[in-house]
């Protein structure tokens, strides 16, 4: 939650109190009456409406206060349709405890899902009847397995008449192993089916098996950040019991803090004196940044602590970076207040100032993919009215220098120069595409046109197939997805994790203009594309650069060499040709626009180029 | 000391699709209150002791030649001036009949502008005008007859249909005809906004045929004599309109009627627009003054540059950054401690203007005013 949701803020706290009659109260819960579960699902496959219906039927939200996505609280979230903070709720069905701990929707936050997983003992893998199941929601039904969590599979909108959810059954059964006749078919949309689901929650998935009097081990699966409260962080107690008067350690950041506050979401805040075994609920301990309180931290009593902390954790790593700078320069401040301000919210993403000649001064930003940096961006425009200019994302490459010496460069600039290189290794992933057969000609073409290499291919039914790939990251970071998604008519689906490292022949593509490198477009790219790549901006340069008052040349080079140039003619004309009746007024203030508007543009060298041009340079995607 | 009295006369009979200026078509009969008005500003900037002797005179429009030669000389009489004051009225070639120059001869005009524009009937008519070609060399015998030695013709480029030969034949008719002008002003078709011709846009110039004729422009005059005075001016020697060189070497002077401008020691002001309202305020007792501005310091300092820059006095060449850079390019040529727009850079003098800075380093011994105020 961003600090302007506010979801947090004052009265919410107090107005409830946990006395649901025939209930136990919180941290007094028997493990036995508690279930966790998360809902595994592709976008728009119907998990925030089955959320909802969840909400509905047992009660947990007045149907008068019932909004759809309930639990998407950001502005993003609901206009894309995405989770991307892990929320959880806690509702009452059957006399058992149940808690929803809703996961990321997106291959970028694989890490959040996999932490979110460890929270639970069973998940929900929610299908759309009419598409089948996708490769992200089968890469997540994978790990949830490896998690050894009981997976209950559900098709959902069977009430389309597209829906054939006896295909879908079989592909699934054919790839996860689960058989067909275990597989529910609901209407989250309608309601149908619903019921059915929550009493399958019940008596498939395990209770959680903790242990009440060892020390307390309690696993912080998402923590946000709130303006009044500071870091609230959803956790899921797995040995000992979380009480208020703890003292708490940290283990992974190594800090203590007393706690100011327990609960549960039921799915408003509702306070709580202790969270036992099993439980789910929030915390609140005076943090002010989340990243000292990242998911996979494990929480324990600092006077009686855990010897180990639970399994699992990572630091979350950026994959994708670029430059972010403000239009007008004199935003920097705010734009580094902003930065400060998310990254108490968001421990995944990095930043540190850099400069560019073209640009001026911004921060480079490392994010953890391609809808991650969308997203911060987005979010610092919107939320915090500022105007950004994004370089083109990068990867990190690593260089190997003939002295031995091994440079990381996440900024193609920074790359040396190439007789000190010996060779560059690029950044690999393991890509799981799932796609209608019909369009596999077209998938394995995008694939081999971007260098990837392919490990594996198989029906998962006549109608669908299964491609992996080893593929570079950069060449996903360039609108791949995009490209995948227009090439399949949107029926592909894309799942991917990092796969190592490999040598492969880079170069860097540099672009000069009146013989200046300008930094902000420096690319490094494959050899094999390199020339293609520099004539393509040499041209969209000469377009996007007015006409000076002299020929400037625009070239673009490869290691030194030259493979592109074209000319921005000089200007030949542009004087008023006359004063009307000695009206000098009109013509200086002309001229002092003239000059005012000078300041708005970048030289670079003695070539004056708009803001806009760099803008414009910049989103070149074809 | 110089000083000008500038006097607009907004009377047309037709408006130019092109024009952006202060212009009327259909308020003839105010002409005679109009007059009136004019006179009476004189005279009371005359009483307050606002007027020097005027060493140049400038009836412009509008078309000047709409008033009859009497309501002019009437103006004429009532600016105070000094003998040898230069005495310019504007005037269509298809007014200039020899019983009209003659009648602005004996009142004191010392010198003819007349708005040729083209010698070629298609161009002509593709801009709006209404005389005939035939006209032109009528008007430039009567001003040599009526023994008016100060001609100006004023020419435009870049009208919609015309060829660079058009152009050419143009320069060649205009420099040919006997009682050819001592002083020309080509100017190049602008698009001012607000004028039917800015809404079409099939009809705007190209700025870089409009360079090539403007560069062909100056060759041919050159070659024929000429010297540039001004971006858009060129005369023979002796022949420089002394009123326009007011305006370029920041001079003072009072405009008189609707929408004049005025300058006086860093001071400019203008008076409203309308002939209805100016007439009106000076009915009234009022000053015509619309508004003014006070430009004082650095911005007065660049003023001052700006338009030098338009001419061959140029600027001190510490005024232009990277000075050695633009001489390379063309665009300057160093005369000494000024530099001078060459032909390329006078084509590029907008932007060339935007790089001046008052506060460069001032050379010594520099010609002209080589010093500015101090920076406030």
């Amino acid at each position: 939650m961003c600090p302007v949701d506010g979801g947090f803020a004052g009265p919410h706290y107090d107005r409830r109190t946990v006395s649901a009659s025939g209930v136990p109260a919180p941290g007094k819960v028997p493990s036995d009456r508690i279930r966790n579960f998360s809902i595994i699902s592709h976008v728009d496959h119907g998990k925030s409406t089955l959320s909802d219906r969840i909400l509905e039927l047992t009660g947990a939200v007045d149907p008068r206060l019932m909004r759809e996505q309930y639990l998407d609280s950001m502005d993003i979230e609901r206009e894309r349709g995405i989770t991307i903070k892990a929320q959880n709720v806690r509702v009452v069905y059957r006399d058992h405890i149940l808690h929803l701990i809703d996961t990321p929707g997106h291959v970028d936050f694989g890490y959040e899902v996999s932490r979110s997983l460890a929270a639970c003992e069973g998940a929900v893998l929610l299908v759309d009847a009419s598409q089948g199941i996708q490769a992200q929601t089968l890469a997540n039904g994978y790990q949830a397995i490896e998690h050894d969590l009981e997976i209950v599979a559900v098709l959902n909108k069977i009430d389309l008449p597209a829906a054939d959810p006896d295909r879908c059954a079989k592909e699934i059964e054919q790839v996860l192993g689960i058989g067909a006749g275990e597989i529910l078919r609901i209407s989250a949309k309608t309601g149908e089916g619903v019921a059915e689901l929550l009493d399958a929650i019940v008596e498939r998935i395990p209770a959680p098996r903790g242990d009440r009097s060892a020390p307390l081990r309690a696993l912080i699966f998402d923590s946000a950040y709130d303006q009044y409260r500071g870091v609230v962080s959803s956790v899921r107690v797995v040995d000992g019991v979380l009480g208020t008067r703890s003292r708490l350690r940290f283990m992974q950041a190594g800090a203590v803090h007393d706690v100011e506050e327990i609960g549960v979401r039921a799915p408003d805040p509702t306070k709580a004196d202790e969270l036992g075994p099993g439980e789910v609920g929030y915390l609140i301990a005076g943090i002010k940044n989340v990243g000292e309180a990242r998911s996979g931290e494990t929480v324990t009593d600092a006077s009686a602590p855990a010897g180990e902390p639970l399994a699992g954790y990572r630091d979350p790593k950026p994959m994708v970076f670029c430059g972010l700078y403000p239009i007008d320069g004199d935003e920097l401040p705010e734009l580094r207040d902003a930065l400060d301000k998310l990254k108490l919210n968001d421990a995944s993403f990095t930043y540190e100032p850099e400069s560019s000649h073209a640009l001026g001064f911004g921060f480079r930003c490392g994010f953890l993919g391609l809808l991650h940096m969308e997203i911060i961006r987005e979010r610092l425009e919107r939320e915090f009215d500022l105007s950004l200019i994004a370089t083109a994302p990068s990867v990190e490459y690593r260089a190997y220098l003939t002295d031995g010496i091994v440079v990381e460069v996440d900024n193609p600039t920074d790359l040396p120069d190439a007789s000190r290189i010996d060779h560059v290794d690029e950044p690999l992933l393991t890509a799981t595409i799932l796609t209608p057969s019909e369009y596999t000609g077209t998938v394995m073409e995008l694939c081999q046109s971007r260098r990837a290499d392919m490990q594996r291919m198989e029906y998962l039914s006549p109608e669908r197939m299964e491609l992996v790939y080893t593929i570079p990251l950069a060449e996903v970071v360039v609108d791949f997805f995009d490209q995948l998604k227009s090439r399949t008519k949107g029926y592909a689906s894309l799942d991917y994790e990092p796969s190592g490292y490999a040598t492969a022949n880079l170069a860097r593509v540099d672009l000069l203009i009146n013989h200046v490198p300008v930094d902000a477009f420096s690319t490094i790219v494959h050899r094999s594309q390199a020339d293609v790549y520099g004539r393509r901006m040499a041209e969209k340069l000469r377009e996007l650069i007015p006409r000076q008052l002299f020929d400037v040349p625009i070239q673009a080079a490869v290691g030194g060499r030259v493979v592109a140039r074209e000319t921005v003619k000089a200007r030949r004309k542009d004087v008023l040709a006359k004063c009307y009746g000695g009206d000098i007024t009109r013509k200086r203030k002309l001229l002092e626009r003239q000059k005012e508007g000078k300041k708005r543009m970048k030289s670079i060298g003695r070539v004056e180029v708009p803001q806009e041009a760099f803008i414009s340079a910049l989103r070149l995607e074809d | 000391m110089t000083f000008g009295v500038y006097v607009h006369v907004p009377f047309c009979r037709h408006r130019c699709d092109y024009c952006a200026f202060a212009t009327t078509t259909d308020l003839d009969p105010l002409m005679g209150r109009y007059v009136d008005a004019c006179i009476a500003e004189l005279e009371a900037a005359v009483e307050g002791g606002e007027l020097d002797a005027a060493t140049s005179v400038f009836f412009g429009g509008g078309t000047p030649s709409r008033l009859p030669p009497d309501a002019l000389a009437r103006i004429l009489e009532s600016v105070p001036r000094t003998r040898d004051a230069e005495v310019t009225v504007e005037c269509n070639p298809e007014d200039a009949s020899p019983e009209r120059l003659a009648a602005y001869r004996s009142s004191g005009v010392t010198r003819m502008s007349f708005g040729v524009q083209s010698t070629v009937p298609h161009v002509l008519a593709a801009l709006g005008r209404r005389h005939r070609p035939e006209s032109v060399p009528r008007a430039l015998g009567a001003a040599a007859s009526a023994g008016f030695d100060r001609v100006n013709v004023d020419l435009i480029y870049g009208a919609a249909g015309e060829t660079d030969d058009d152009w050419e034949r143009t320069l060649h008719d205009v420099l040919s005809f006997a009682g050819a002008p001592g002083h020309v002003s080509a100017y190049a078709l602008t698009v001012e906004p607000g004028t039917p011709l800015a809404a079409d846009p099939a009809r705007h110039p190209d700025d870089d045929v409009q360079a090539a004729r403007y560069e062909r422009t100056d060759a041919v005059l050159t070659a024929a004599g000429y010297r540039w005075e001004e971006i858009s001016n060129w005369a023979l020697p002796g022949h420089g309109c002394r009123h326009n060189q007011l305006y370029w070497r920041q001079g003072e002077y009072v405009g008189i009627g609707s929408a004049a401008h005025s300058h006086r020691a860093g001071r400019r002001w203008w008076n409203v627009r309308t002939l209805e309202r100016y007439i009106a305020a000076v009915d009234a007792g009022r000053r015509p003054t619309a508004s003014e501005e006070l430009v004082q310091g650095e911005r007065r300092a660049l003023e001052r540059l700006m338009l030098s820059l338009r001419t061959p006095a140029g600027v001190p060449a510490g005024a232009l950054p990277d000075v050695d850079a633009l001489v390379t390019d063309g665009l300057v040529e160093r005369e000494g401690e000024r530099a001078v727009l060459t032909v390329r850079g006078r084509l590029l003098a907008n932007a060339l203007s935007a790089l001046l800075r008052a506060d460069g380093p001032s050379p010594s011994g520099a010609v002209g005013r080589a010093r500015y105020p101090a920076l406030p």
